[in-house]
């Protein structure tokens, strides 16, 4: 499809200018571009935003978090769960370094952030002043866009393109470093003009009919179909378009850790995860499949194991709308490049109706097997000591899937993510391509701001948790209500199965000691609960969800378990470990 | 052939045969005069760790962009993966790559040399009919040729100049020019074209004066 040439007339300028100071227009143009939260911690080189601030608190909530990466991740989740950019807000200097995990973590997994950090008078600059620090240059390999202004004049248009920039195409986190002197100047302000068009800049690739009838060909003769969806299916609100394709053509598909969601857990197409600790069938399956289908996902080498032996047999037809990611990790049949929104539905009307019976039995064989070697041990028990996967199976059935469960890195993030029910989408958010620990307690926060009507899980580690708890102030000041369970098994989890599978159990610095969880929320005023007994877990979990605002929840589990099935690393997909 | 990286254009063959043999390929890159964009993009090489062997980069005939010439010997896979992550830079507008081959291309070099020392001992005229080079100036204390060509090419000057006191030499990147190209003064019309973005929410609090802009 070639995208017909349009004219789009200018927007028109309002008349009327306003003298205005640079930290106005810019809250101004935050306004306009439908922000209602800012996460961020001030500092002297922002002290000029922050002032403004103070008279637009009607308008624009704004989140004092407690460290400078707590506001990141928390602009993270808020914009993973809400479908809009999140918004940061950081100082200069060391306000600015500590943004650079989360801008990495948001570039790797495409989330849309506008980052807006001080920066030292524009005079200054180079001359090693206080606090002055080379953000751009730090901060270019892990942003989408960065921009540095040094006049007030500047910013409604470059906060336009960076708001265009971050949310379209595949999005991703952009900063924009404001001097002081710009911030303080005041200028005739003429009205915002938003932005939808830079000259070297495309979003989508124009979508070509002759690769989607290429690939309907292929998929109208696959005997063996299998889908792979990631996120991108999400980011491009596609999962109706998404839905009515895999049921149309009858296929299995499976999910990588971003792409959970994008249709219910429950679905009967919906055959499971990929990846390292994903699910037996998926996995070994791919080897097996003729036509495999990737849609809005990159072939991460968690997913695809070693290159060389991943899904020879299969011709593959990759969606994705980043062209540089057509063909950088699997050598594609036939390309569709483009928004998924749009490809789908022409796909899907070139399909034809099928159920394939037989194979998608096959996966559910595979499922069968797994239950048995692993899943139904894990989420019932017959140990005296309670096991990760049986808290988040209780946690399912209080809340029906509706949750929206926020995960950390480790153990508890596979387990979470593997056996987490969803019944609607932007319902998972973690960090998969970076795993930043200590990701999940802001993240939550930020989760719940995006999407206030819903109930917010995160599922920590006991040791991500203690990378960024002092969020918890963060919940106490703001009363946000996020529900908080700590897997405690008193270990780094996955690095010691690690080091048990590979490192003949040279258990080096994993054992890692809390301290009383329970006590240290009860200091932020937060309520909380650890239990040890299996007895007291429903109930435990159920007070923890009726519990009128934040609520911690430690549960203490076996200390030497290993998530299974497993693809070790250097190994072919098809060399999944049931044990 | 010019290799762009339209979409509409699939360049590898099968999935097997990847252009698994390393040679010198001509990378030129259109973008917008930003600055450090030329950071970006150099990352893309370094992340890589990729050995840039020549980059030259200038204003192009069009207004207001400018052109990277950058030459590194690698793959074509290698090659088209970085082109497309060159290309998916806001401020780039278009990447192509090319073979030897298929450009033309030079290299400037200055040569400076003692005035005295070439006047007494060579047949100046001859050395530089044979180099096809040229006197950029000549002073009482020193003079400076020039050439340009391929490497080669301005690399046998500087063995005939060295026995008499070659004092300085340097050689520009290389400026390469496709054979066999449209221009890129076409593409840049598709470029300009303006495509609808988002809705964006109207500001529902500009120019109400008073109750906004209250300090
Ligand atoms: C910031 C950061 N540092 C280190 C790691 C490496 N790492 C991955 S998982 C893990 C252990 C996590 O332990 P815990 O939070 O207790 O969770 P568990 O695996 O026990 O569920 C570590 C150290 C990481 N992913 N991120």
């Amino acid at each position: 499809m070639e995208v017909a040439q349009q004219e789009i007339p200018a927007p028109a300028k309002t008349k009327e200018t306003v003298e205005v100071s640079g930290s106005v227009a810019l809250l101004e143009a935050l306004i306009a571009e439908g922000t209602d939260t800012i996460f961020g911690y001030p500092g002297g080189a922002i002290m000029p935003i922050y002032d403004a601030l103070y008279d637009y608190n009607e308008k624009l909530n704004h989140v004092l978090v407690r460290h400078e990466q707590g506001g990141i991740h928390a602009g993270q989740g808020y914009a993973r769960t809400s479908g809009k950019v999140g918004v940061v807000f950081a100082t200069s200097g060391p306000g600015a370094t500590n943004l650079v995990t989360g801008l990495a973590d948001a570039q790797i997994d495409s989330t849309p952030l506008v980052c807006i950090t001080g920066q030292v008078f524009a005079h200054l600059l180079g001359t090693d002043a206080f606090q002055e620090t080379d953000v751009i240059n730090i901060t270019t390999p892990v942003t989408k866009w960065n921009y540095q202004v040094t006049d007030a004049n500047e910013i409604p248009e470059v906060i336009a393109k960076a708001f265009y920039i971050a949310r379209s195409g595949r999005p991703g986190p952009v900063l924009i470093d404001i001097t002081k002197n710009a911030q303080i100047q005041k200028f005739n302000f003429e009205g915002y003009v938003p932005c939808n068009h830079i000259r070297s800049y495309r979003p989508k690739p124009i979508v070509r009919k002759q690769y989607i009838e290429e690939a309907a060909a292929l998929i109208n003769q696959a005997k063996k179909p299998f889908v792979l969806w990631g996120q991108g299916v999400i980011l491009g609100s596609a999962e109706q378009e998404f839905k009515a394709f895999i049921e149309k053509a009858g296929i299995p598909s499976a999910w990588t850790i971003l792409g959970v969601g994008a249709i219910p857990t429950d679905h009967p197409l919906n055959v499971g995860m990929l990846g390292m600790h994903g699910n037996y069938g998926p996995n070994v399956l791919t080897n097996e499949c003729d036509v495999l289908i990737a849609i809005g996902m990159r072939f991460d080498d968690r997913v695809t194991g070693r290159l060389d032996k991943y899904a020879k047999q299969a011709k593959v037809i990759h969606l994705d709308i980043d062209p540089a990611e057509i063909d950088k990790n699997v050598q594609t049949t036939v390309p569709v490049w483009g928004d998924c929104k749009e490809t789908l539905p022409l796909l899907t009307e070139l399909v034809e109706a099928k159920a394939h019976t037989e194979w998608l039995a096959k996966f559910n064989d595979f499922t069968q097997k797994e239950v048995e070697a692993v899943i139904h041990k894990e989420l019932n028990p017959d140990t005296e000591e309670m096991t990760m996967g049986e808290v988040v199976r209780v946690l399912n059935e209080l809340t029906g899937g509706d949750a929206v469960i926020v995960t950390d890195v480790g153990q508890h993030q596979m387990v979470g993510c593997r056996y987490a029910k969803f019944n609607k989408t932007r319902s998972n958010v973690t960090s998969g391509g970076l795993g930043t620990m200590g990701f999940a307690l802001p993240a939550a926060i930020g989760a719940k701001f995006g999407a206030q009507d819903r109930p917010v899980v995160a599922i920590i580690g006991d040791g991500g948790f203690q990378m960024t708890l002092q969020e918890l102030g963060t919940i106490m000041q703001t009363g946000v209500n996020v529900k908080i369970i700590i897997l405690n098994n008193r270990f780094l989890g996955m690095v010691r199965q690690w080091q048990e599978l590979f490192n003949e159990r040279r258990y080096s610095f994993v054992d890692i000691q809390s301290p009383d969880f329970v006590r240290v929320a009860s200091g932020y005023g937060i309520a909380g609960k650890s239990v040890n007994d299996r007895a007291e877990l429903t109930a435990a979990l159920e007070q923890m969800l009726n519990h009128n605002g934040s609520f911690l929840l430690e549960v203490m589990v076996t200390k030497e378990n290993n998530v299974f099935p497993m693809v070790p690393q250097g190994c072919s997909v098809s060399e999944i470990r049931l044990k | 052939m010019t290799n762009t990286l339209n979409e509409d254009k699939k360049v590898l063959p099968a999935r097997e045969d990847l252009g698994g043999v390393k040679q010198e390929f001509n990378i030129t890159v259109y973008t917008e005069n930003q600055i450090g964009l030329l950071n970006r993009i150099a990352i893309i090489f370094t992340r890589r760790k990729i050995n840039i062997d020549s980059l030259n980069t200038s204003p192009s005939e069009v207004d207001s962009i400018h052109r990277f010439t950058i030459v590194i010997n690698e793959t074509e896979d290698v090659v088209r993966k970085l082109c497309r992550q060159i290309e998916k830079q806001v401020e780039v507008l278009k990447v192509y790559y090319h073979t030897n081959a298929d450009v033309i291309w030079q290299e400037m070099a200055l040569y400076k040399v003692s005035t005295n020392v070439i006047a007494e001992q060579v047949s100046v005229e001859r050395l530089l009919r044979e180099n096809g080079a040229r006197a950029v100036v000549i002073r009482k204390d020193y003079t400076v040729f020039e050439t340009t060509g391929h490497r080669e090419e301005t690399e046998s000057l500087i063995k005939i100049l060295q026995p008499y006191g070659l004092i300085e030499f340097v050689r520009s990147a290389r400026v390469a020019i496709i054979k066999n190209s449209e221009g890129f003064n076409a593409k840049l019309r598709e470029f300009e074209r303006l495509e609808p973005g988002e809705e964006v929410i109207e500001n529902e609090y500009l120019n109400q004066g008073q109750k906004v802009f209250t300090m």
